[in-house]
């Protein structure tokens, strides 16, 4: 079993999936957050690899990525950083990104540098599973979970088509939209998650617009975890990380 | 035939999107495979193709062109002269009647130099249906009198601030609104770029330039051309007059990016010429970017050619060796644009400038015998305030 798919193992915890961007707005404050959101109760991390044109994110995440490339954050960097972070924390981490930076990086070479960072697991917003193929081969010889996604839209054939293929949990997008906190829960995201239930039996995480304790304690009645990121991203804006681990502990009350 | 049933050609194209967008994309190219089969859709297409956007267009001779140069006949396909002033009306109509078919009435389109917003915004007000044109706040800025028009045609022009604020970042806010409203949304995207299946049909829509210029050039010379040469933005008017003569191994097919301040000085948009393969807004295909797969800020002194990446088709060309591609830089482009004005009275758009000027230095080296065609793909009237000021005169 994969360290994801054992954090799901354990009866009636509900997983905490808190995101932030390496570099936002600090390497400093990624590497003192990342332990902060672990012992507040998170159960796996995603790191947010910044890239230029990230086309799956609303403003905040926009915002905090581009300002991260400006810091010069890369890659490279985010596997340097998430090392570090594997001798500090003992939770799964996996990266969020696009797959631009990945392909170019070289599939097996970025594999292999994940394997030696101590990363988990990848979700790739911009890489369906008709494209995943090559990326997921590799992965799975490491024991990387690809993650895929699925949204709203998703019909019977590709939930079923997601299920077969995405390892650890399968990322459930709540809303038609783009990522970014919202004052409410889509009208129709409990049609959509009991839909997905009834045909899969992988573990269900939904993400997109989850801000709030209650509204991850609504979600987490259906859902086997919530995923957080936006709302995360607009508290570190001061770089002051104390807020965060508030807010993540408020959300682990919530969810238990 | 190209591309196969995973939208790629060769290595490239594909469908590398998010999600919630695969379904969709699904239903266009269901969608689109009914309409390429009924002859109803292509009757229609035909019948406001000439009685809309005035085509044929004419293939024309430009004899001061090619008496100043001293060598090859070059001839013109003049888009120029399609209705809204560029050849990206074709697509626009075919979409926008697709999008009519589909029973989608809210229409997002992006555009850079505006043509593609201004021929999108006009054939929503012919079709009545809801335009929104995403533009980035330099290109509003530098094309100002186009988004006077789409305004005027009752198209919204959102601007968008973030990135490099052109033709990329406009395709990623109008993605975003695709993804947020899905179900009932149409994305009349411009170019030969994109997941599938956009490259395919929208090569189909403008593929209709090389069949009238393969027609033209039989008539008026009695044989097909030696050269097709087109500038590449996104690559729609070059993938639109080369298509019909890819089977033609005789005809040399040479595609024109912009060097911008040239190649050597990061600032240009060459992705054939300059890239590496990569994925960018849904596809697979030869991106500028820099050494950490982030996609590079390009520079051209025509916002239509101002993009990172290219069509997938014309990355398979290129591997394939069918077509040729080769960059010109800004100061040449401008010269090329004022060359045409005093030879035959045409003022291109910047973005074909470009490929006068190629065809214009290639054709002083071949003998009188070749034949060029270049495909003039825009009128030059929303450049002037451009080329004014490049020129230092005050208007």
């Amino acid at each position: 079993m994969s360290r994801i798919a054992s954090v799901f193992s354990q009866s009636g915890r509900k997983a905490l999936i808190p995101y932030i961007t390496v570099g936002y707005p600090t390497i400093e404050a990624t590497l003192k957050v990342v332990p902060l959101l672990a012992q507040n109760g998170a159960d796996i991390v995603e790191l947010g690899i910044p890239f230029s044109d990230p086309l799956a994110d609303g403003v905040t995440i926009q915002r905090s990525s581009f300002h991260a490339l400006k810091n010069g954050v890369s890659p490279q960097l985010c596997l340097d950083v998430a090392k570090k972070l594997r001798e500090k924390v003992d939770i799964p981490l996996v990266f969020m990104t696009y797959y631009n930076p990945v392909f170019h990086y070289g599939l097996e070479p970025f594999c292999s540098a994940c394997v030696g960072a101590g990363i988990d697991g990848l979700i790739i917003p911009d890489l369906p599973p008709q494209e995943g193929g090559s990326l997921e081969a590799i992965a799975r010889k490491k024991d990387i979970d690809l993650i895929y996604l699925l949204a709203p839209t998703s019909t019977e054939e590709r939930i079923k088509l997601v299920a077969e293929r995405s390892r650890g949990f399968i990322y459930l997008v709540s809303v038609t939209g783009v990522t970014g906190a919202r004052d409410r829960l889509p009208a129709d995201w409990e049609v959509f998650v009991s839909r997905v239930k009834e045909l899969v039996s992988q573990p269900l995480c939904v993400g997109f617009g989850i801000s709030t304790p209650s509204q991850a304690k609504r979600v987490a009645r259906l859902a086997d975890g919530v995923i957080v990121g936006s709302r995360i991203i607009q508290l570190m804006e001061s770089g002051d990380i104390q807020p965060v681990g508030e807010f993540i502990k408020g959300l682990r009350e919530a969810l238990d | 035939m190209l591309p196969d049933n995973r939208g790629y050609f060769g290595d490239f194209g594909g469908r590398f999107v998010p999600e919630t967008l695969m379904p969709v994309l699904n239903e266009l190219e269901i969608a689109y495979k009914e309409a390429r089969a009924d002859s109803t859709f292509w009757a229609e297409f035909e019948a406001l193709s000439r009685d809309y956007s005035g085509r044929p267009t004419p293939l024309y001779l430009a004899e001061k062109l090619t008496r100043h140069c001293g060598g090859a006949r070059i001839f013109l396909k003049r888009e120029d002269l399609a209705h809204t002033g560029a050849h990206k009306i074709n697509n626009a109509l075919g979409q926008g009647l697709l999008a009519r078919r589909m029973g989608k009435r809210r229409i997002i389109a992006e555009t850079g130099a505006g043509q593609h917003g201004v021929a999108t915004a006009a054939v929503c007000a012919m079709l009545d249906l809801d335009c929104i044109v995403y533009m980035g706040e330099q290109d509003i800025r530098r094309q100002s009198l186009n988004v006077f028009r789409m305004k005027l045609m009752g198209a919204e022009v959102r601007p968008v601030s973030s990135g490099s604020q052109t033709l990329k970042d406009a395709i990623n806010e109008a993605i975003r609104d695709w993804v947020t409203n899905a179900r009932d949304t149409y994305y009349l995207l411009g170019s030969v770029v994109g997941p599938h299946p956009y490259p395919m049909m929208v090569r189909d829509f403008q593929s209709v330039i090389g069949q009238e210029t393969r027609q033209q050039i039989v008539e008026k010379v009695g044989r097909l051309p030696d050269y097709i040469i087109a500038c590449v933005g996104g690559g729609s008017n070059a993938m639109g007059i080369f298509y019909p003569f890819l089977d033609d191994r005789e005809v040399k097919l040479i595609g024109v990016e912009a060097a911008g301040k040239g190649l050597d000085t990061g600032r240009h948009a060459a992705s054939l010429v300059a890239g590496r393969v990569g994925v960018l807004h849904g596809a697979k295909s030869y991106i500028l970017q820099d050494s950490h797969g982030q996609i590079s800020e390009t520079h051209s002194i025509s916002a239509g050619l101002d993009y990172p990446g290219v069509g997938p088709e014309h990355s398979y060309l290129k591997n394939t060796g069918r077509a040729a591609y080769v960059a010109v830089n800004d100061k040449e482009a401008l010269e090329g644009f004022q060359l045409l004005g005093r030879t035959d009275g045409i003022v291109p758009a910047l973005e074909p400038a470009h490929a006068i000027f190629y065809a214009a230095t290639m054709a002083s080296s071949l003998d009188k015998e070749q034949l060029i065609v270049v495909n003039l793909s825009g009128r030059g009237d929303k450049d002037m305030g451009i080329v004014a000021e490049e020129l230092g005169v005050k208007l």
